[in-house]
């Protein structure tokens, strides 16, 4: 029944306001994050360095999202001088699920990226001046990778959540810059963590026959699902961002509802986050 | 068919093309297949691009009926002309009215409208460049025609949620205004 009429075995389960796999509607998968240093240094004699600085596994039910941030040294543009730079880039590879061919980036994956773009810029999770070393000379570049290992639903989420577990796990070695030379020369024994400054939250909801709103759809009830909501909040309960790509129609009142939702949503996690980044800590 | 309108000095050319056939690897069942393509005044479609023609599309089909017209596609392509502001409103002005213009049956129209909200809090409806710049939280809500309902929103930069609601009710207050030119605009046209 459930392949024949896969609308119809939902609607089932939603009269009796639970899902297939046994949550409510406006409960979350279980949420398991893992922070650490999964990726090698390599250290070019050339002078120019490549450091894999901070990673994070973040998993919400089924869907395996992991993020590594790469810090490297770059000139800051001219109309930019005291800004560094931090370029995120998601990807849905096949492996992650059958609906992704491989190839270059879908639909998908590129406004995945753009989200995540949307969601560094508007929430000033990082000031980009805190990146640059020397005005106008050198800045960072933070090569932000998000990579789906498995697709069940709910990426914008778990892509969220993983960027920024794994921004608190950068640690950026010290640089100075030789006055006379003008070369730079990097410090890895002094490293100091980035300065996170808001911890945006994501929140996302599926949207069923115009009126049921569902937390953390799975991928079979995006599939079914006549809209979806995303919104992104930070630490004040201000709202960062509200993506709401067509769908069905809502109304400013259930709008005003997954805001309500989202900001609890965003002290959970946050706990979450401060647990695992405590336990990781070296004693 | 095809429509331009142009709030200030921004203008985007919405062409549509369609039921027509469409190719079997890209064909569903039921329903037609929405396309869209939107080009930047200058350079290549990006990142930027494809996210926006994923929220135009998915806009589109949310108020299409596409199951009136199963296995075939319908391809709307947008060409940005000029931008000085509220560039995503227009798409979707655009958008809708290209749709209503090619006859296409439709459940409802839907309107794109952006506000700004400057550094003190006042709220500009369809703001030019400067004042997006400016802005400390720029918001694009599509409102659809039955119940002022929000089809489609997207936001840049932060705002409170009673700053979101006082947004979305000026929308819906300026939403009349441009159904209303709609209705002005297809009566001229069926007039002559």
């Amino acid at each position: 029944f459930r392949t024949v009429e896969p609308l119809e075995y939902y609607r089932r389960f939603l009269k009796e306001n639970c899902r297939p796999d046994g949550r409510e509607l406006g409960e979350f998968r279980a949420t398991t994050v893992n922070i650490g240093k999964f990726f090698e240094q390599h250290f070019l004699s050339s002078g120019s360095i490549t450091t894999a600085d901070g990673s994070a596994l973040v998993k919400l039910g089924n869907t395996t999202v992991i993020c590594g941030v790469k810090a490297e040294l770059a000139a800051p543009s001219a109309d930019a001088a005291n800004k560094g730079y931090i370029v995120p880039n998601v990807e849905l590879p096949s492996l992650c699920s059958t609906r992704f061919r491989s190839g270059p980036p879908g639909e998908e994956a590129q406004a995945a990226s753009q989200f995540i773009a949307d969601v560094i810029e508007n929430s000033q999770i990082i000031a980009k001046e805190d990146l640059c070393i020397a005005n106008g000379k050198l800045a960072w570049v933070l090569y932000c990778d998000i990579i789906c290992l498995d697709y069940d639903g709910n990426i914008l989420d778990a892509s969220a959540f993983a960027l920024l577990a794994a921004l608190k796990n950068v640690q950026l070695p010290s640089v100075t810059i030789n006055e006379e030379t003008g070369l730079s020369k990097v410090n890895f024994k002094e490293e100091n963590p980035l300065i996170i400054r808001k911890h945006p939250v994501a929140t996302s909801f599926a949207i069923f026959d115009d009126t049921l709103l569902i937390v953390d759809p799975t991928a079979e009830e995006e599939d079914l699902a006549t809209g979806t909501v995303t919104v992104v909040t930070d630490d004040e309960g201000k709202l960062c961002s509200l993506h709401k790509p067509g769908g069905s129609p809502l109304t400013g009142a259930k709008l005003q509802d997954c805001i309500t939702r989202a900001i609890t949503r965003h002290k959970e996690v946050k706990k979450l986050i401060d647990k695992v980044i405590e336990s990781i800590r070296p004693k | 068919p095809r429509s331009s309108p142009s709030p200030g000095e921004t203008s985007v050319l919405a062409g549509l093309y369609g039921p027509a056939e469409v190719k079997s690897s890209k064909e569903l069942a039921d329903r037609a297949v929405l396309e869209v393509l939107l080009r930047p005044k200058v350079g290549l479609p990006g990142v930027l691009e494809r996210s926006r023609e994923q929220l135009l599309r998915r806009t589109c089909e949310t108020v299409l009926l596409g199951v009136l017209h199963p296995r075939s596609a319908i391809t709307l392509v947008l060409q940005v002309l000029s931008d000085n502001g509220s560039l995503l409103s227009c798409c979707l002005n655009a958008a809708s009215m290209a749709l209503l213009d090619a006859g296409l049956p439709l459940s409802s129209l839907f309107c794109g409208v952006t506000c700004a909200l400057d550094p003190q809090g006042a709220i500009v409806l369809d703001p030019t460049a400067p004042q997006e710049q400016e802005a400390r939280a720029v918001l694009t809500f599509a409102i659809d025609s039955v119940e002022r309902k929000v089809v489609t929103v997207t936001t840049r930069g932060g705002c409170s949620m009673e700053e979101m609601q006082q947004c979305l009710a000026a929308a819906q207050r300026a939403a009349d205004t441009i159904f209303q030119f709609y209705r002005d605009s297809v009566r001229k046209k069926y007039s002559k």
